[in-house]
């Protein structure tokens, strides 16, 4: 049989089901080259502009940055660093729209442009052969290359795996209607480009390489045809236009045949994916040292006047393109952010321009209507004709809407990669990806929620075992005090002498002191009443300090934190603290604990305020938090009192007993 | 600057469900002037009527749901509903058929259970049904094809025959329908269902007159109309191949067969593939997106039961065609059907 790797040298290629034929409209921006801009006065860098965790920020405001200069730090995995884009002043580092379909503020890094544009210190390698894989793989990192399809997946990342690899597959196929960056790229960097995919080969070693690009780019396929001309290990190949060709799942369905199993990667089935502009940027970081400042951005849709590829610094704030492209305002004007399928609509002009940015799309009324009105689904089933994944985009609709979750998981919701074709072709306009979205979102909540609970009740069982054991063990240390001190009598005739001698004497002592029993008992027991107070004040004291500390330390877990207060406090004649004190001490930590607990789940309310249903539970649970803690107050002081009192009347029976 | 958001994806195919109900509409134009030109101007009638009454049904119930009525109507979806309706009704039957059986098809069947896309059954099937059980002599009074009838009927007749039951001359329509030799001229399929339980082989029956053409005069034509307008939609991928042709091959295989084993004791396959109801059920009835299966493997299963029960009503039930029943019967199947062929989804080792 012949293998894998033949068949697809063979030039033998698959299908992927569905997919749709939007128009395409790419002529708009590929009239021109791409072009260089001028330097906008201001750059807006988002701290996190990819899959993962933030990095640290390394600079502080009023520094002076160089052009390439790391903005962060890279300190744990899956963390990839931000480079100033030019030099000049870090202004100020606050929260600013990002380049995300959120349209939320997030830590940005704006810096005030010199205009020197003087780069820092490169470390360019000629030949990076003589690089070790690790090397490699760490100036990836510390340039900040990140895969420019659509993820910003870390590219480090890719390449510190050690499966073996049999296909690496190069999207060019930009499915995506009006967007040409990819397209542009190659017709001009195509050298450049196959320089950086063989930094990937050199590191991943791949049997054969696939560059797939839609037959739609007959340009781009000559220049990538002449730029690997001679290296038999890499194939060009035309793949046919239909949207969305360039996911990447589909994409490797269309190269290789198989499929990335369900929650899995490429790796797992041997397979490894880079895009295009990826590629670039990892010649430019490992070639000539520069980290990824700068990439290609199509300005398109009839909106722009001067439509077309431009080279765009990462931070430029998209107002800033309007103006190069001539934007024209409509009556009802749409920014979208990467292309008219998967693309986002910016709330503000000031977003800047991240690592994924590949496109801004002004379009007119007339060339993509908005949806107008929302009909009844009439389970024409085109969607799931259109659906690349082979789902049933209706019933999931159905279940999504219907917030019946968990048959909407069954019918695999999160193998959805939310192309949106079936939205495309719902003759009722649907909004279907969006009700997708909105079930996913709920569900990974309830999940979220789920696991907190299971903590929660965790916690308080294993509270509750450690209550139980605690008295249980008390109540056996006590027993065999008794018992010891019973031994030790019965044993030692000695002792029960001087127990007989102590009773005589203290008799005796009654007898001289019968007069005045009652003065000299007074003061004696006023002073033990005081040292107790002083105590119980004491330890009142040290209990809220700590009671501060652990909220402070549990901060997220805030739930918890009330939950045990609440148990605490449902359970005031349970006090098992060794020292009786502490009992009061308790209560006052578990009062604080309380105000603390309702004072954050008000603020976390209020950033939750969006999802109705927990809003709900939320309201619910603060109408009990509410009236639980005005009667706190009312008695707490009184409480406190008698637990002092009470804590002090059983400090003198232990004495007693003792 | 303000910018309008919305959620991806911003493009949109410009085939609105409107359009969709209008296409479908529009395919149905061959089998009408078929129809037309067959049975007369009642078929256009009892249109006229059924949609009438199916919109307004419509209207009203849209109305008390607190909707907007307009906007609702121009989705086209009763306007089909009564055109189907409308489309299966015997020609000259009276006027309140067609109003009692749209308006149950749209109040009861439809907007009861939520409106457009809620039903499970097939509104105009369910309605035609209805009728059929209620009102069994008007709903089989089927006026033989004019190009036999004795007298010939003008349009002031036929509007008379509807609103009155007699025509201008006085005829009732079951005067009508009996030919000069005092014979009473039924569908095809009734006549050989009739003369199959009296006995009669089947080269007998197609000697009478209705047969004069080999498969029914006007039914064959008719049903070659729905085919031609059936085949542009599957073209138009307005509606998907797999229904029509599973039901289609279904019926004609069984019917073949049946007819090799006893070729005096049943109707041929051309017959029963080209006659009654038929194609009109495989293309304009049984595809009805909301009531039918809606995935790849349901469709053909959905087709083929539709089309196993048709053929065992029409050879052993009570009713010479069965396209109603069988659809109403295979709907109730359809959430059983889905539900068990769910396709494989990606990246998955099975459905």
């Amino acid at each position: 049989m012949e293998s894998l790797v033949e068949k697809i040298k063979s030039g033998y290629m698959w299908d992927f089901p569905g997919g749709v034929f939007p128009p395409e409209r790419k002529k708009m921006s590929l009239r021109d080259p791409i072009q260089q801009l001028p330097l906008p006065s201001r750059f807006y860098v988002t701290v996190k502009q990819h899959i993962g965790e933030k990095a640290k920020i390394s600079v502080a405001v009023g520094d002076k940055v160089l052009k390439g200069q790391a903005l962060t730090q890279v300190q744990g995995p899956m963390q990839l660093p931000v480079h100033a884009p030019t030099s000049g002043i870090v202004e100020s580092i606050t929260d600013h729209p990002i380049p995300h379909p959120s349209g939320l503020n997030d830590q940005t890094i704006i810096i005030t442009a010199d205009g020197n544009d003087e780069w820092c210190l490169k470390q360019p390698t000629i030949n990076y052969l003589t690089l070790s894989k690790v090397e490699i793989v760490d100036k990836l990192k510390a340039l900040g290359v990140a895969g420019l399809g659509g993820a910003a997946f870390p590219t480090y990342v890719k390449h510190s795996n050690s499966q073996p690899v049999e296909v690496l597959i190069i999207n060019g196929v930009e499915c995506e209607p009006y967007i040409t960056s990819d397209d542009a790229l190659m017709q001009a960097y195509a050298a450049e480009i196959v320089s950086g995919i063989e930094i990937f080969t050199h590191l991943l070693k791949p049997e054969v390489v696939v560059i797939a690009i839609e037959n739609n780019k007959p340009k781009a396929i000559q220049a990538m045809e002449q730029a690997c001309a001679g290296k038999t290990q890499f194939i060009v190949r035309a793949i046919p236009t239909k949207y969305p060709a360039g996911g990447e799942k589909q994409l490797i369905q269309v190269v290789t045949g198989k499929e990335v199993p369900s929650g899995g990667i490429p790796a797992d089935i041997r397979v490894v994916t880079q895009n295009i502009g990826t590629a670039y940027a990892a010649y430019k970081a490992i070639v000539h040292g520069e980290p990824l400042i700068e990439r290609v951005v199509t300005l398109t849709g009839e909106q722009f006047k001067k439509p077309g590829n431009r080279w765009v610094r990462i931070g430029t704030p998209v107002e800033f393109l309007l103006k190069q492209g001539e934007y024209q305002q409509s009556k009802t004007p749409r920014i979208i952010m990467g292309g008219p399928m998967m693309g986002f609509t910016l709330h503000n002009a000031q977003t800047p321009i991240g690592k994924i940015s590949n496109c801004i799309l002004a379009p007119s009324e007339t060339e993509l209507p908005p949806a107008t009105n929302e009909q009844a689904c009439i389970r024409c089933g085109f969607c799931a004709d259109a659906c690349p994944a082979s789902l049933l985009p209706q019933q999931l609709y159905w279940h999504s809407k219907a917030k019946e979750y968990e048959k909407a998981q069954s019918y695999k919701l999160f193998d959805c990669i939310e192309c949106g074709a079936c939205a495309y072709v719902c003759p009722s306009e649907i909004p279907l990806v969006q009700y997708y979205r909105v079930a996913k979102s709920n569900i990974r909540l309830q999940q979220a929620e789920h696991e907190k609970a299971e903590k929660a009740k965790e916690r308080f069982n294993a509270r509750n075992e450690r209550l139980e054991r605690e008295k249980q063990e008390r109540l056996e240390k006590h027993k065999q005090a008794a018992e010891a001190r019973k031994a030790a009598m019965s044993q030692d005739p000695s002792a029960q002498d001087k127990v007989a001698a102590a009773l005589a004497r203290a008799k005796a002592k009654k007898q001289t002191d019968a007069p005045s029993p009652e003065t000299k008992a007074n003061p004696k027991q006023s002073a033990a009443a005081a040292i107790a107070r002083a105590k119980a004040k004491k330890a009142k004291a040290q209990a809220q300090a700590q009671a501060e500390t652990n909220i402070s330390q549990n901060e997220p877990n805030v739930e918890n934190t009330k939950l045990d207060a609440n148990t605490q406090n449902l359970e005031p004649t349970e006090k098992t603290n060794d020292a009786p004190a502490n009992s009061a001490a308790d209560k006052a930590k578990a009062a604080i604990a309380r105000a603390k607990a309702k004072k954050a789940a008000k603020m976390k309310q209020d950033e939750q305020a969006s999802i109705a249903s927990s809003k709900h539970d939320r309201q619910q649970e603060k109408q009990q938090e509410t009236s639980h803690l005005t009667n706190n107050q009312d008695d707490k002081e009184a409480r406190i009192k008698a637990a002092i009192a009470k804590a002090k009347a059983k400090r003198k029976q232990l004495g007693e007993d003792k | 600057m303000s910018f309008r958001v919305a959620s991806s994806p911003h493009g949109h195919i410009q085939r609105k469900t409107s359009n969709v109900m209008l296409a479908v509409a529009l395919a149905c134009l061959p089998g009408i002037a078929t129809q037309v030109w067959y049975f007369g101007f009642g078929v256009l009638i009892q249109l006229v009527l059924a949609i009438s009454a199916a919109m307004l049904a419509e209207a009203i119930c849209i109305r008390q749901r607190e909707r907007n009525a307009l906007l609702t109507l121009k989705d086209n979806s009763a306007l089909l509903t009564g055109l189907l309706l409308g489309l299966s009704l015997p020609p000259l039957a009276p006027w309140w058929i067609a109003i009692i059986g749209s308006v149950f098809a749209i109040v009861l069947v439809k907007q009861v259970y939520g409106g457009l896309g809620q039903n499970l059954f097939n509104p105009a099937m369910a309605g035609y049904v209805v009728l059929l059980v209620s009102f069994p002599l008007s709903m089989t009074l089927w006026l033989p094809p004019l190009q036999l009838v004795e007298y010939q009927l003008t349009f002031t007749d036929t509007i008379m025959l509807i609103f009155t039951g007699y025509s201008e001359t006085g005829y009732s329509l079951a005067q009508l329908r009996v030919d000069l030799d005092g014979f009473t001229m039924a569908t095809p399929l009734d006549t050989v269902k009739t003369a199959l339980t009296n006995q009669q082989t089947y080269s007998e029956i197609l000697t009478g007159k209705v047969f004069s053409d080999g498969y029914g005069i006007a039914w064959f034509p008719v049903n070659l109309a729905y085919l031609v307008g059936g085949l542009w939609l599957v073209q138009q991928k307005i509606i998907s191949w797999r229904i029509p042709t599973a039901f289609l091959v279904t019926l004609f295989t069984l019917s073949f067969i049946t007819h090799i084993i006893s070729p005096d004791g049943s109707a041929s396959a051309m017959l029963h593939v080209f006659s009654g109801a038929s194609m009109f059920g495989a293309f304009f009835i049984l595809t009805d997106p909301v009531s039918a299966s809606t995935t790849a493997k349901g469709k053909i299963i959905f087709g083929i039961l539709a089309a196993v029960l048709v053929y065992l009503i029409r050879n052993w039930g009570g009713y010479p065609d069965a396209v109603a029943f069988a659809v109403l019967l295979a709907n109730m199947c359809v959430p059983l059907i889905d539900y068990y062929t769910k396709p494989r989804t990606y990246g998955h080792v099975s459905g």
